[in-house]
């Protein structure tokens, strides 16, 4: 009776399926990254709509399956478009929007460059 | 001279930053995805609402003829709005209308079928709507128009008369 007692009180000290918190971290991470496409502008971690909570238990359950973070990405691409994404992909369509602000810093970099040279 | 030529490229800069922002104004913010459409209808399996048996989606879009797949609920206004019209397309031979019951109630969805008709060959049911996203749906009322496991159109939203005429013309 000792031992059933401590076995329980053990159990009731360490909730085991605190053994998943990774899990959850990871949910959390890719419902945060996604668009919510009935209310937009809001993340479907933030959004209660009926889709938000289909789509966060859609990840959960992919999740489950073991898929990575990569594979739900490219499942939800695959049905809702890359728009679904807040972090957009580095791809054909998305390479003005990645070089952009580079491209506009190293020519004001240039520019002043220049300047100084001038002033030189 | 040189003062001219930054004077003109501010210029132009500026007329053309306007441009894009003037255009912009008349577009609608709210997106739509185009993809969707001529794609492979994904395999799930589902509940059915009267036998409570599990059906396979490929024992479901098996032959060779139309499909109308529409996600309707009992709670959802437009759906109930849309619904004769849908009633309208039973019967036809090369059409087979499929229902896929979203997160709804059995009792209240009994009741809006015994009310308003029921269109539907086989109703599943998808009571969490994880089959709804599976299928690359938002929510109530859409309908995928499907033929030889390939989704031909789909439809977000309530159908209207003219979508029914798109619909039978596609199916002639």
């Amino acid at each position: 009776m000792k031992i059933l007692k401590l076995i329980f009180i053990i159990f009731l000290i360490f909730p085991f399926h605190h053994l998943k918190a990774d899990e959850t971290d990871l949910q959390n991470k890719i419902i945060k990254n996604l668009r919510c496409l009935i209310c937009q502008g809001q993340s479907v971690y933030d959004s209660d709509s009926e889709f938000a909570i289909s789509l966060k238990l859609v990840v959960k359950n992919k999740i489950n399956d073991g898929l990575s973070e990569k594979e739900i990405y490219d499942f939800l691409i695959e049905k809702y478009g890359e728009w679904i994404l807040y972090d957009p992909k580095f791809n054909k369509n998305t390479y003005i929007l990645w070089f952009l602000p580079l491209l506009i810093f190293l020519f004001g970099g240039a520019i002043v460059f220049k300047k100084l040279i001038n002033i030189k | 001279m040189k003062n001219k030529t930054i004077t003109t490229i501010v210029i132009f800069f500026f007329i053309f930053v306007f441009l894009i922002f003037y255009k912009g104004l008349n577009n609608s913010n709210i997106y739509k995805p185009s993809n969707n459409e001529n794609k492979i209808i994904p395999k799930f399996s589902a509940y059915s609402f009267f036998e409570n048996k599990l059906i396979n989606s490929e024992n479901i879009f098996n032959q060779k003829k139309f499909y109308l797949l529409n996600i309707w609920a009992s709670w959802c206004v437009p759906c109930r709005d849309e619904h004769p019209l849908i009633m309208s397309l039973k019967g036809n031979d090369k059409l087979e209308i499929i229902g896929l019951n979203y997160k709804d109630n059995n009792k209240n969805a009994k009741k809006f079928i015994n009310d308003y008709g029921n269109p539907y060959s086989i109703i599943l049911l998808d009571k969490d709507g994880t089959k709804a996203i599976e299928l690359g749906a938002y929510g109530v009322p859409e309908t995928f128009l499907i033929f030889e496991n390939q989704i031909i159109k789909k439809y977000i939203g309530p159908l209207n008369s003219e979508l029914i005429l798109e619909i039978e013309s596609f199916i002639k």
